[in-house]
C-alpha cells in the first residue's frame, strides 16, 4: 500500500516535472456485444501509461438513437465529450464539430485501409480517425446444411429456397422454433444497410448515385425488395420487423436460425465458449442477386473524432491514436472480430490464427458498398428514413415493392430540390 | 379617514402582496414555459437548423405551406400541412388518445370502487397498484418490450403453452399489433393513476347518502348511476383532462416499444425527428407548434363541451 502510494507520488511528480498534466477524458460510444468490455481494458492500460483518466458514457445500441443525442451536444457546444466514436456515415453531416485530424497523423495515415480513409475526409478536412471496419457476413449453420446435403447459397434466391426446406424439415422432426432467416429488419439505419445490399446485389442501383442522381425505382430493386418481403412470415419470423443487430443474433446464437445476416462482432460471439452453435456455424459472404450479379456488402464500421468543443484536445488526440495502434487493432480483431482499420493487421499471422475470418475479410472491406451519405450531405439521414421506410411497409405488407419505391422516388426528388 | 377610503387601501395592498407572492412563480412560468413555447413558434417561422440557431432567418409560413413554382408551368404545394407523414401522426395519436383515455378511465373507476371497499389489507393494495405508474416509463417500455418479444417473450411463451395461439405473435413489430402493444403498456402504466384520482373523488361522497339509498331499498346499479357518478364527475373529468394532456404527447412507449414506422408514429415524434435526425430544425419546430395548437385546442373543446367547474364558482 505504502509502497504503491510512493510510486504514484514518484508519477505524479513526473509528470509535473515534464508539464504534462493528468486529464480527465470522456468517450462516448454505443455498445455492442464485447466492444465496452474491450475498450474499458485498453483504457485501463492508457490509464496506466498516461495518467490520464478516461470515463465511458454509454449510448444506445441504435446507431440511429446515438445521433440524436450526439447532435444535440454538438450543437450545444458541450465540452463533456472529448472524444466521440462515429458512425461510418456521419462524417459529412457533422465534420463542423470535430477538429482537423490530418496534421496528428500525417505520418501513420498511409497505413489505414485507403477506403476507410476517404469515408472520414470531408473537403480534405479528416474528421476523424477510423476505429474499426465494419463489413457484413452470411452466417450459417454448417451442420444443418451438411445434415440436408445443402450446398453453401450463392444468390439470395438458393438461400431462400434452401432455408425454406431445412426449416420445414426441422419443424417437421419437432424443432418448433426453428427460422430460416434473421436479419436486421426494423425501421432504422441498420435496415438501410440491409436493404442497399439487397437492392444493388440485384443490380438495382445504390439509391443516390456518387453523382447525386436518384437511382432506386426500377425493376431490380423491385425484385429484391419482393423477394425480401416474401421472407417475412416465411422463412423470417415477422418479429424480424423490429429486429436490430442483438435481437438477430439472439435468435441465431440460440440455434434457432439457419441464416444470419450480421456484422462481423457476431462472430466472435456465436464462437464465443458459452455459444450453443460454437462448433457448428461458419461465414461466408452475402449471396448475390442471381446470375450476371455481385454479391454487395454495406461498408459500416466507426471512427473516432475528438470534439472541436473538447478542453483537452492534446490528450484526446493521444487517446485516438492510442486505440487506433496496431497493438490495439489486433487485440479488437482477435477479441471482438471487428475488421481492423490497419492494413497490416489483416496481414498478421496471430489475427490469422485466432481469428480466421478476419484475413478472409479483407477483399470484402476493400470492395465494401458505402452508404449515399456523400452524395447527399446534411439530407442524408432523411434519405435514409425514406428508404427504410419504403422497404420496412413493403416487407410489412403496406403496398407493393414497385408502388413504394415509386413513392420513394416522388420522396427523394422532393427532399432533393435543386440539389443535395 | 373615511371607512371606504381605508377598506380600498387595505384591499389593494392585498392584492399587491398577492401578486408579490405570486410573482416567483410567474417569473419560473415565464422561464420554463412562455419563453421556450415562443422560442418554438417563432423558430418555425425561421430556417433555423441546429448547427446554426444563431443565424436563422425569418421566412414566414414556408414550414407550414408553400407553393413552389418549378419555372416549367409545374409546381408542387410544400409544408407540414400538406405532409402525409405528419397527417398520418396526427391520426395515429388522435386514435392512441381516444383509445387509451377510454380505456384507462373505465378500468381506472373499476379499480376506484374496488378500492373504496372496506376489507383487510386495503392500504397494501392502494400502495401496490401505484407501482406501475412509479416506474419510469422508459424503463416499463423496455421490460415490456422483452415480455413482448416474439422470441423470447415470456407474452408469447404463456399464451402458446395456454393453447391460445400456435404461432409467436410479433407485437410490436407486426403494423396490424403495434398500435395494440403500445395500448396495452399504456393502460397497464396509467390506470393506476385514474384509479388514485377517481378514488379521491369517491372518498369525497358523503357515507349517509348510501345508507339513506339503503334504507330505501334502492338497487345498488340505480344507486351507481343515480348518486355516485354524478358526485364523482367533477373528479373524473379532472383525470381525463390531465390523461389527454399527457396522452397527446406520447413519445418514449412509442419510442422504444416499437419501430419508427408509419404504423405508430405520433406527433411527438415526428417532431423530434425532424429537429434532431434530419438537420431540420426550423421543420420540426413547426410541428411543436401544431401539436401544441392540437393539444389546447382538444383541450378547450373538451372543457366547454363539458361545462368543467374551472374557478370553483359552483362549489
Amino acid at each position: 500500500m505504502k509502497m504503491k502510494s510512493l510510486l504514484s507520488g514518484v508519477a505524479a511528480l513526473a509528470f509535473i516535472a515534464t508539464g504534462v498534466m493528468a486529464e480527465d477524458l470522456t468517450i462516448v460510444h454505443g455498445a455492442i456485444g464485447r466492444d465496452q468490455e474491450v475498450l474499458r481494458g485498453q483504457l485501463d492500460q492508457f490509464e496506466a501509461d498516461t495518467g490520464h483518466t478516461v470515463t465511458i458514457v454509454s449510448m444506445p445500441e441504435s446507431s440511429t438513437d446515438q445521433f440524436g443525442q450526439y447532435r444535440l451536444w454538438l450543437a450545444a457546444q458541450s465540452s463533456d465529450i472529448d472524444v466521440y466514436r462515429l458512425d461510418v456515415i456521419w462524417a459529412p453531416q457533422l465534420a463542423s464539430h470535430f477538429i482537423d485530424m490530418n496534421p496528428y497523423v500525417a505520418d501513420i495515415i498511409g497505413d489505414f485501409v485507403p477506403a476507410a480513409v476517404e469515408s472520414q475526409t470531408v473537403n480534405g478536412k479528416l474528421v476523424a480517425l477510423p476505429f474499426f471496419l465494419g463489413a457484413p457476413a452470411l452466417y450459417y449453420r454448417s451442420d444443418l446444411l451438411e445434415k440436408y446435403g445443402e450446398q453453401v447459397p450463392a444468390t439470395w434466391q438458393d438461400m431462400t429456397a434452401t432455408a425454406q426446406r431445412i426449416m420445414d424439415a426441422e419443424r417437421a422432426a419437432g424443432n418448433d422454433g426453428m427460422y430460416g432467416f434473421v436479419f436486421q429488419g426494423a425501421a432504422y439505419e441498420g435496415l438501410t444497410c440491409n436493404a442497399q445490399e439487397w437492392v444493388n446485389s440485384f443490380g438495382g442501383g445504390r439509391i443516390v448515385e456518387l453523382d447525386g442522381s436518384i437511382n432506386i425505382n426500377n425493376e431490380k430493386a423491385a425484385e429484391a425488395l419482393t423477394l425480401a418481403a416474401s421472407w417475412v412470415g416465411g422463412i423470417a419470423p415477422e418479429g424480424v420487423l423490429n429486429y436490430k443487430e442483438e435481437d438477430a443474433r439472439g435468435v441465431f446464437q440460440s440455434g434457432n436460425s439457419v441464416f444470419m445476416r450480421n456484422w462481423n462482432y457476431a462472430y466472435a460471439l456465436s464462437a464465443g465458449e458459452d455459444s450453443p452453435v460454437r462448433d457448428i456455424f461458419a461465414v461466408t459472404t452475402l449471396p448475390s442477386g442471381g446470375e450476371g450479379t455481385t454479391s454487395a456488402a454495406t461498408l459500416g464500421g466507426s471512427s473516432l473524432g475528438v470534439s472541436a468543443y473538447s478542453e483537452h484536445q492534446d490528450a484526446a488526440v493521444e487517446l485516438v491514436q492510442f486505440l487506433t495502434n496496431y497493438e490495439n487493432q489486433k487485440e479488437r480483431a482477435i477479441v471482438t472480430s471487428r475488421p481492423p482499420t490497419l492494413t497490416a493487421v489483416y496481414d498478421d499471422a496471430e489475427v490469422a490464427e485466432l481469428q480466421e475470418f478476419i484475413p478472409l475479410w479483407k477483399p470484402v472491406v476493400d470492395n465494401a458498398l458505402p452508404r449515399p451519405s456523400a452524395a447527399t450531405l446534411r439530407k442524408y439521414n432523411e434519405v435514409s428514413a425514406a428508404f427504410w421506410t419504403a422497404v420496412h411497409n413493403t416487407m410489412s405488407g403496406d403496398g407493393t415493392a414497385e408502388e413504394n419505391l415509386a413513392e420513394l422516388e416522388i420522396d427523394l426528388t422532393r427532399l432533393r430540390g435543386p440539389r443535395w | 379617514m373615511t371607512d371606504k377610503a381605508l377598506k380600498s387601501r387595505l384591499s389593494r395592498s392585498r392584492t399587491r402582496s398577492a401578486w408579490l407572492f405570486l410573482a416567483p412563480m410567474l417569473v419560473t412560468l415565464f422561464v420554463v414555459a412562455a419563453w421556450p413555447l415562443g422560442r418554438t413558434i417563432w423558430f418555425s417561422f425561421t430556417d433555423a437548423s441546429l448547427d446554426m440557431i444563431s443565424e436563422a432567418r425569418w421566412v414566414g409560413f414556408r414550414n407550414y405551406l408553400e407553393y413552389v413554382d418549378w419555372g416549367d408551368g409545374n409546381g408542387q404545394y410544400y409544408g407540414i400541412l400538406v405532409d402525409a407523414r405528419w397527417w398520418r401522426s396526427v391520426i395515429n395519436t388522435i386514435v392512441f388518445a381516444l383509445a387509451s383515455v377510454s380505456l384507462e378511465t373505465v378500468f381506472g373507476l373499476i379499480i376506484a370502487l374496488v378500492l373504496n371497499q372496506k376489507f383487510r389489507g386495503r392500504g397494501f393494495v392502494r400502495a401496490a397498484v401505484l407501482i406501475p405508474w412509479a416506474i419510469p416509463t422508459i424503463v416499463s417500455a423496455k421490460m415490456w418490450a422483452w415480455m413482448l418479444h416474439d422470441q423470447f417473450g415470456i407474452i408469447n411463451d404463456m399464451l402458446q403453452s395456454l393453447g391460445l395461439i400456435t404461432e409467436p405473435i410479433a407485437w410490436t413489430a407486426s403494423p396490424s399489433t403495434a398500435m395494440i402493444a403500445v395500448l396495452m403498456v399504456d393502460v397497464w402504466k396509467t390506470t393506476p393513476f385514474m384509479a388514485l384520482l377517481i378514488l379521491a373523488g369517491l372518498q369525497m361522497v358523503p357515507q349517509d347518502i348510501y345508507e339513506a339509498a339503503k334504507l330505501d331499498g334502492v338497487p345498488a346499479h340505480r344507486v351507481f348511476r343515480k348518486v355516485t357518478l354524478p358526485l364523482i364527475m367533477p373528479a373524473v373529468l379532472v383525470a381525463v383532462v390531465f390523461r389527454a394532456l399527457d396522452a397527446l404527447r406520447i413519445f418514449d412507449i412509442v419510442y422504444v416499444l416499437t419501430p419508427n414506422t408509419d404504423a405508430t408514429r405520433t406527433m411527438s415524434v415526428f417532431a423530434r425527428e425532424n429537429l434532431f435526425d434530419y438537420d431540420k430544425f426550423a421543420y420540426g419546430s413547426a410541428a411543436s407548434t401544431l401539436l401544441f395548437l392540437v393539444i389546447a385546442l382538444i383541450t378547450i373543446a373538451f372543457i366547454m363541451i363539458t361545462r368543467m367547474d374551472l374557478e370553483g364558482k359552483r362549489s
